[in-house]
């Protein structure tokens, strides 16, 4: 790979340095993981409910251009604008156009991904508008200069006194503080100050209604609402795929989120936009920016069924021992994981390889992508495409080789056993990479096949005797 | 020759999705499942306070306002939208600007359904008056009616209009944070506690 960009494998070790926050962040994640089990399992239906979200969403990617049009020219009668962005840049384009249209230079933000994906902040502050971040788990990654680590925790892979530290130096709090409870009051003070002084408010978009013309977006703190109800300038972004036909969908979808993303039987605020508040302008912008190249991509498309609930990140054992920054894409985990190389595949190779292939992520996935198999996929499509690193592929043109030759099996698994008996520091040393975190299993003596020829006869006895006792038994 | 006109981005995405798309797949037919349990009160509560809110059966209004004026003594600046209690507001919300809002402390607005499987109460702008008003006030009362009650967010759906009014919300408890090491603290940006009052 030609990037700059540290990849998977290279970012996780500066995650792993310190190994008792890789085991806070793997046992917290898990934790929440198993909310999410609990949630569902107290719902008789939830298999249904995930096959019909499934369905629902299918349909949706089937006839995505008519719930579009049909979406805008309802959100127009409703009195809302909307635009069509091609890709990020036109998005960032036509917010700043917005903010420039209402003379302001202050943008309150809530929780959206798109953004996040299209680099919304370094454009706008760049034009110099300020951006501030209202979710309390982007605000703290923001007064960091980094990007969320989660699409539902953004600042999971940070501990309280980094977070007491940070607020200490950026919102006066006592030094050395770290109660949840009193940092939580500050950010409140200090974004309450932000909410009723921004005119303009940009919001994302959990579910977009083409029957009505009307779309809802999901907090647990309220901070969308905040923003928006407060601002003369409502701007609402989405991917084009948040659309859903009917809001009798949304009793699935909203049944199905939170108790993915966190185990809660709904989010706290569930807010339903159809028409902007008097004296109030609302704008919607809908984004492609490659979503429709997926949609082309028959093995991949589902990936585009999406709700964002981070339930596969959760359950996901590499993600959860390597943390979301490794993934350098705005969405990390197995669900980035596919998405982002239709983004850029030579950026973005290694992200289907940061995975066990163990398929948990597909499992409580709540709208059923396939996410282990794409990410099996994509490493086929990427290796045909030359993004695979010459190691990489060196290494696995020699497994091949070997794997189908029975031969050369045996003699290198022997050999191998052997080496590791005898001298095992020639494959135990700071050269090869799998030891780095790993102990040294002892090789056994002889091999399953060893074992099997020489024990082969007497089950084989023992079997006939089994069966012709079993015969006299009749 | 004139060149043909260049295509506008919505040109352009529509285009490229007709394109790309797969063919087309049935909508399900079914949308609606579980069991209506006899008795909608005992899963609301439970739900309710799991969420972090406080339930307060009522017998009639004059029991919420005896409960109001007990439990938020020497308050100031209380906002009421519900019909049967306005004796209990002192702030007006006659105001133009939401911006106002910013002094209440305690909201008491009606809720229009409430969704006994997540303890989720729908409200409308017209219960609201002002859409800001549920998330900026300090604190939040909502009183419903038990007949008011469903068993699941379908049944929900079966009996709202979402597009009746500009904006309406389902409101699960106060509002809640876990993004400073998981630890749930209540009251992020919206409401700090929520006590709903179930009447009738």
């Amino acid at each position: 790979m030609k990037t700059n960009i540290p990849d998977h494998a290279t970012a996780s070790v500066a995650f792993n340095r310190d190994e008792s926050y890789v085991d806070w962040h793997d046992e917290t994640l898990w934790f929440v993981r198993q909310k999410r089990d609990r949630a569902a399992m107290a719902l008789p239906e939830w298999e249904d409910l995930r096959e019909t979200a499934s369905q629902i969403k299918n349909h949706v990617l089937s006839n995505l251009d008519g719930l579009l049009e049909e979406f805008e020219r309802k959100a127009q009668a409703n009195g809302i604008t909307v635009h069509w962005a091609v890709d990020a840049q036109e998005h960032n384009q036509i917010v700043l156009e917005i903010m420039r249209g209402a003379g302001a230079k202050q943008l309150v933000k809530s929780k959206s991904m798109l953004t996040e994906e299209c680099h919304l902040n370094p454009f706008l502050q760049k034009h110099g508008v300020e951006v501030i971040d209202s979710d309390l788990g982007e605000r703290i990654v923001q007064l960091r200069g980094e990007p969320p680590s989660h699409i539902v925790l953004p600042a999971i892979h940070l501990k309280k006194k980094d977070i007491g530290e940070l607020f200490h130096k950026y919102l006066g709090t006592e030094k050395g503080a770290t109660d949840p409870q009193y940092l939580t009051e500050a950010a409140r003070q200090h974004l309450r100050e932000t909410f009723l002084t921004r005119r303009v408010a940009l919001t994302g978009i959990n579910f977009a209604i083409a029957e009505t013309g009307g779309f809802v977006v999901c907090t647990n703190e309220g901070n969308a609402d905040m923003g928006a109800h407060l601002a003369d300038v409502h701007i609402a972004s989405m991917g084009f795929e948040k659309i859903i036909p009917k809001t009798e969908h949304l009793g699935v979808f909203l049944r199905l989120l939170a108790r993915s993303a966190t185990g809660q039987p709904i989010t706290t605020y569930c807010s339903h936009f159809h028409r902007a508040r008097t004296g109030q302008q609302m704008h919607l912008i809908i984004v492609d920016n490659g979503r429709s190249a997926q949609l082309g991509r028959p093995e991949f498309r589902a990936s585009l069924k999406c709700i964002r609930c981070g339930a596969c990140m959760n359950t996901c054992p590499v993600y959860r021992r390597s943390g979301g920054h490794s993934y350098h894409n705005a969405v990390a985990g197995p669900i980035g994981a596919i998405l982002a190389p239709n983004l850029n595949m030579r950026e973005n190779a290694d992200l289907p390889f940061a995975s066990t292939l163990c398929g948990s992520c597909s499992n409580v996935c709540p709208v059923k992508i396939d996410i282990d198999k794409q990410l099996y996929l994509w490493r086929q499509v990427l290796a045909k495409e030359g993004y695979i690193s010459g190691v990489k592929e060196a290494g696995l043109q020699v497994a091949a080789k070997v794997l189908a030759s029975p031969t050369l099996f045996k003699w290198t698994f022997r050999t191998g056993r052997m080496v590791m008996r005898t001298m095992p520091f020639v494959v135990g040393n700071s050269l090869n990479p799998w030891f780095d975190d790993r102990e040294m299993p002892t090789a056994p003596k002889e091999s399953f096949r060893q074992w099997w020829e020489k024990i082969r006869e007497k089950a084989n006895a023992e079997e006939v005797k089994n069966v012709e006792a079993f015969e006299k038994l009749k | 020759m004139p060149s043909a006109p260049t295509p506008t981005s919505r040109e352009r995405i529509l285009a490229a999705i007709r394109q790309n798309k797969p063919s087309l797949q049935p909508l399900p037919e079914r949308i609606d499942w579980g069991a209506v349990p006899t008795n909608l009160i005992t899963p609301f509560k439970t739900m309710l306070q799991a969420i972090g809110a406080t339930v307060v059966e009522a017998a009639d209004y004059e029991t919420v306002r005896a409960h109001v004026r007990e439990t938020f003594p020497d308050v100031a600046n209380i906002a009421v939208t519900v019909p049967e209690l306005t004796d209990l507001a002192d702030f007006s919300l006659a105001v133009a600007d939401p911006h106002d809002l910013e002094l209440i402390n305690l909201a008491i607005l009606p809720g229009a359904w409430g969704v006994a499987e997540n303890g989720a109460i729908w409200l409308t702008e017209q219960e609201m008056v002002h859409r800001a008003l549920p998330f900026i006030t300090q604190h939040l009362a909502l009183v419903i009616h038990r007949e008011r009650l469903v068993a699941t967010m379908h049944q929900a759906y079966e009996r709202i209009r979402v597009d009746k009014t500009g904006f309406g919300a389902f409101i699960a408890g106060p509002s809640k944070t876990a993004d400073i090491e998981q630890s749930l603290v209540i009251g992020a940006h919206g409401a700090r506690s929520l006590v709903v009052y179930l009447l009738g």
